[in-house]
């Protein structure tokens, strides 16, 4: 199979179905002359033109509520942020738009709407620029949220997105845009809340899902040199959650880690361990850990970001700690 | 102009036909309100007395594929828009026989199939969505338009000026209404901007923006005329900051204190149904018992509407988890 980076698999989602939709269309910021602040959309303009890919002002809010707007009649528009930080401003359309009209016109307009570009942190971009918000909008109920980690599952699981009919949050990393996997070409769809086991083992369950999962996988490799083999079960989608999956692993790890880089209160892990307590409580050898973004915002110099971020050292303790194998 | 001059613009059945929908929607407002005080209607109540002659000056020049959205303000948009008013009536009532099948309240009418594109809670965060909607047109290649109606306190929040200026830059067929009646809730217009003169607003963005005279409905039909004109023909938005006046509180909880009786009643004279009235009675445009079907015609409907709304079914507590997705079987979270 052919390897690609994962800004293109996402741009040949984009473009495979735009080629085959006339309604789709992509606006935001340096998306079209610029070729995308990080080449997401390089060539779009180019193959589509300006009608279906479009520059706008530096107006989250605003152009997010076109975007609402146009999907309520009738278009299927792809907004791009240059990353969710950048979506605050916007956030009130995501919410009390894009999430709630559906419901308040008693199920009249569909919200076929995906919003997509990179979160969480990038290096050292100080605070502003290093915040993850998956469980601020998996917390609304009205919107799906995907974050994937590798490009197949960036190509399958965005194609999905730009066919579903409800409003979907499509979350990347700005570290993951390079990265070079295998992708298969044209028809390729991953269903939306279906989880996938990257890494098959007994001994400790990892969940987790994003960029951060690259670190899991390292923390594994690690791990399976000192005869811990660790299951991973990367999300892929935190709303709806695949709590199947997780507990299926549970059942036969008996011990789980949660890693995720958002903050730790009222995020996905904090959603994970509760529910494994109530569905899988007896099958627990451990109480469950978890390695989160520190609790705090971002500090800018080198040492900080790493202190702060879920980072294998970290990961690596708690599967020890799971595991009674502390030291 | 004078009103002469307008008499001879406007037909005598024009003038028929906004006398019977502007008292439609007074008396409609004035039954919501009854209604209101005998708590068959709950939540948050904003009603429409006063500000009739918009709604009907837009509708003189709308056709069928053009849109209208609004604020929580939105009971007699869609009646304007031709849904029957029992559904909004029963929408009020909470009752699944609603517009938005009871799930929307008076706050969130929504009537698709009649391009009324609803009913927002949130002051100002729906102008993008009204630009959205002209841009779905444009993009579509159709000739229709969109009306955004706004309140006078959403003109300071930054969705509007975003939604301006990408409108503008894009041509985009929208006419943003400023319904000014001086308050955002108990805050007056000179109290939030050194702008106190909103369609001036429009001229940082270079859009045509006028002033007009909301207690006229001919003077609202003549600027939606050309407003509308300017948008079918591709030459992008108008802001129009119409002069009007609630009659009533911001909404049914508000005892409008803060103005005085004095600006109240300067108003009630110059009545947009009123003044219709006194032009059909100077014109002999009908006679009294003409007059008198009109109004026992509307009487007769408000009527059903109660009686259709009482007779409606509350939704069920177990359907709380429909018309949220698009996706049926969405898995929610379902504990306990």
């Amino acid at each position: 199979m052919r390897v690609i980076q994962f800004r293109e698999a996402l741009r040949e989602a984009m473009v495979e179905e735009m080629r085959n939709d006339e309604d789709i269309f992509i606006m935001g910021e340096e998306v079209a002359e610029y070729n995308g602040a990080y080449k997401v959309t390089q060539g779009m303009l180019d193959e589509f033109g300006d009608k279906r890919v479009i520059d706008t002002p530096i107006a989250e809010n605003g152009f997010t509520g076109i975007a609402i707007g146009a999907a309520m009649n009738g278009l299927r528009p792809i907004v791009e942020f240059m990353t969710f930080n950048f979506s605050l401003v916007a956030i009130d359309q995501i919410i009390n738009g894009a999430a709630k009209v559906n419901l308040m016109s008693g199920g009249q307009f569909n919200m076929p709407i995906v919003f997509r570009g990179p979160t969480a942190s990038a290096g050292q971009l100080g605070a502003q620029h290093s915040q993850a918000f998956e469980n601020w909008y998996a917390n609304t109920p009205g919107l799906k949220v995907v974050v994937p980690s590798t490009p197949a599952d960036a190509k399958g699981l965005l194609k999905a997105a730009i066919r579903d009919n409800d409003p979907v949050i499509f979350m990347e990393s700005e570290q993951m845009y390079g990265d070079k996997a295998e992708v298969p070409e044209g028809e390729y769809i991953i269903p939306l809340g279906v989880a996938d086991i990257k890494r098959k083992g007994d001994d400790v369950t990892i969940v987790t899902f994003g960029k951060i999962y690259h670190r899991v996988a390292k923390a594994a490799e690690a791990l399976a040199a000192e005869g811990i083999e660790v299951e991973i079960v990367d999300l892929r989608t935190v709303r709806p959650i695949d709590y199947a999956t997780v507990i299926e692993s549970v059942k036969k790890t008996n011990r789980l880690v949660i890693v995720e880089e958002a903050w730790p209160l009222a995020s996905i892990s904090t959603e994970i361990a509760y529910k494994v307590q109530r569905e899988a409580f007896d099958d627990l050898d451990a109480p469950i850990q978890r390695v989160t973004m520190r609790d705090v915002p971002m500090g800018y110099g080198a040492n900080m970001v790493e202190e702060t971020l879920p980072n294998e050292g970290r990961i690596i303790e708690a599967v020890k700690t799971v595991s009674y194998k502390k030291g | 102009m004078s009103k002469d001059l307008k008499s001879k613009k406007y037909s005598k059945e024009q003038y028929l036909k906004w006398y019977e929908e502007m008292l439609l929607y007074r008396k409609f407002e004035e039954k919501a309100s009854a209604s209101y005080i005998q708590q068959k209607i709950r939540g948050f109540c904003h009603l429409y007395i006063g500000q009739e002659a918009i709604v009907a000056g837009y509708e003189t020049v709308l056709g069928k594929g053009d849109s209208v959205i609004t604020t929580y303000r939105d009971h007699c948009q869609p009646i304007g828009r031709g849904t029957d008013p029992k559904i909004i009536m029963a929408e009020l009532f909470g009752k699944t026989s609603g517009i938005s099948k009871g799930r929307g309240g008076s706050m969130h009418m929504f009537d698709k199939e009649k391009g009324f594109f609803g009913g927002h809670g949130i002051v100002g965060g729906h102008i993008p969505l009204g630009a959205g909607i002209a841009f779905a047109e444009k993009y579509k290649g159709t000739k229709n338009v969109n009306i955004c109606l706004m309140g006078d306190g959403a003109v300071r929040q930054g969705a509007f000026h975003e939604a301006l200026n990408m409108a503008m830059t894009w041509k985009l067929p929208s006419i943003f209404v400023i319904e000014n009646n001086m308050y955002a809730m108990g805050t007056s217009v000179e109290r939030t901007s050194n702008v106190t003169e909103l369609f001036k607003l429009g001229h940082a963005y270079e859009m045509p923006s006028f002033a007009v005279n909301g207690m006229s409905v001919e003077d609202c039909a003549d600027a939606f005329e050309e407003a509308v004109e300017r948008a079918r023909n591709g030459d992008g938005p108008t802001l129009l900051e119409i002069r009007t006046y609630r009659y009533k509180g911001h909404s049914m909880s508000d005892p409008a204190k803060y103005r005085t009786k004095e600006e109240l009643n300067s108003y009630k004279d110059r009545d947009p149904i009123a003044s219709v009235l006194s032009t059909i009675n100077e014109n002999n445009y009908a006679s009294e018992d003409e007059l008198k079907a009109i109004e026992s015609k509307i009487k007769q409907t408000i009527e059903e509407c109660v009686e259709f709304a009482e007779a409606g079914d509350f939704p069920q507590a177990g359907d709380i988890y429909d018309g949220i997705y698009a996706q049926k079987d969405y898995p929610f979270i379902k504990e306990i």
